[in-house]
């Protein structure tokens, strides 16, 4: 009895199964073949936003590194010198991952803006995340000595908290919390290696 | 309506026109309404979609004498869904700036209902040929849906038709036809005229 019942299901289902296998080997091929390029072009729109997150770095001049884990890009000014930190953060929002930069001052004590290079929110809504009049704007120059907050209304500047969009409240709490987190961590990382922070 | 199932020509030419998927039908209306502000967006909308159709169409026509009734659905959806996927990949590696433009409503051709209406309509009854024909003809249907409503929001709102400039600069680029409101203006105006273009042969007909 038992074994029938087993054979039925899988004759049902052998079809599925099957196809499942199939389409799912085929597209590990595809993101194979695919991933390095999509790497590559996401890097370069990293590279082409580091002018509008740290004001004044020269996108030639900025240097990918490697510090405690987090890799993260060194924002320099056209002379060499670093005038500050681009750093990736990622993590669920609404729909799907929502992928960050931050751009932070040399000593990580505020935050230069943000960008989002990658999310899958609500059009029309969340993915307003996106517009830099309508939230990006908000973390401008924002003290990182306490975590952001999200309130309804429009803030105060550089008093720590970001305006919520309108209907997107998820979506901008999770940016929010997304940064929060990110320069909290990276903040810990810097403080442990004062030799590559510039010696500070 | 006749027993017989209708040949792949007659598949091929009522995906245009008389059975076309906007116009007709009124299916995948997501991404009609969505991504129509401009022709460049709307055309890869539309080959996007075409692709997926068309292949979708020939793996469901492949395997319509091994597909259990109840389990249909779920194979349809399993494949469209892989080759959507691939579609959105290969959109991020080859065409960034536009997969960024087009975001979430490629991985949005899943649902797109058109793609399993066919699936269901004509590649799980007939064979790999005329599910393949009718695959085209509908996906020539979609782009020219798309096309039509793209041609005319983006000449309004922005004065230009794939970025070229067609309007002199000083005219007013009506900004309602970029936004999501001129794409429900437009579609229903443009539905409108087609239906009263078809009563008005309809009546001289008869």
């Amino acid at each position: 009895m038992n074994t029938e019942k087993h054979g039925n299901l899988l004759g049902q289902a052998w079809l599925v199964l099957c196809l499942s296998l199939a389409f799912g080997a085929t597209l590990a091929g595809v993101e194979v073949g695919l991933k390095p390029r999509i790497i590559e072009n996401k890097r370069n729109e990293t590279f082409s936003q580091i002018p509008s997150l740290v004001s004044g770095a020269d996108r030639s001049q900025t240097t990918e590194v490697e510090i405690d884990g987090h890799s993260l890009f060194e924002a320099r000014a056209e002379d060499g010198s670093q005038i500050g930190w681009v750093v990736p953060a990622g993590g669920q929002g609404f729909a799907d991952r929502i992928e960050v930069l931050v751009g932070l001052n040399l000593d990580a004590t505020r935050i230069t803006g943000i960008f989002v290079l990658d999310q899958k929110e609500t059009p029309g809504l969340g993915d307003f995340i996106t517009d830099e009049q309508r939230f990006r704007k908000w973390y401008r120059d924002q003290p990182t000595e306490s975590n952001l907050t999200v309130i309804k209304t429009a803030p105060e500047p550089r008093t720590g908290k970001i305006q919520a969009l309108t209907g997107a409240t998820i979506s901008s709490d999770a940016v929010t919390d997304i940064v929060n987190r990110k320069v909290a961590d990276f903040k810990v990382s810097l403080a442990a290696l004062p030799a590559i922070a510039g010696g500070m | 309506m006749p027993s017989r199932e209708p040949t792949a020509l007659e598949r091929f030419i009522n995906g245009i026109l008389p059975e076309n998927p906007i116009y007709r039908n009124l299916l995948g209306l997501c991404p009609t309404l969505a991504v129509t502000n401009g022709m460049k967006p709307a055309l890869t909308m539309a080959a996007a979609t075409g692709f997926v159709l068309i292949c979708a169409n020939v793996i469901t026509s492949l395997l319509r004498r091994v597909l259990k009734p109840h389990l249909r659905i779920l194979v349809f959806t399993l494949t469209i869904a892989t080759f959507v996927t691939i579609a959105d990949r290969f959109l991020q590696a080859y065409m960034y700036d536009m997969s960024k433009i087009l975001g979430p409503y490629v991985p949005l051709i899943i649902v797109n209902c058109m793609i399993i209406s066919r699936c269901e309509v004509c590649a799980s009854k007939q064979s790999v040929g005329v599910a393949f024909a009718d695959a085209v003809g509908v996906s020539l249907g979609f782009c020219l849906g798309l096309a039509s409503i793209a041609t005319v929001r983006e000449i309004l709102g922005s004065g230009t038709w794939m970025e070229l400039r067609v309007l002199p600069e000083a005219w007013p680029n009506w900004g309602i036809m970029v936004l999501p409101p001129g794409a429900f203006l437009t579609l229903g105006l443009l539905l409108g005229g087609w239906n009263w273009y078809n009563a008005r042969r309809a009546a001289k007909a008869g």
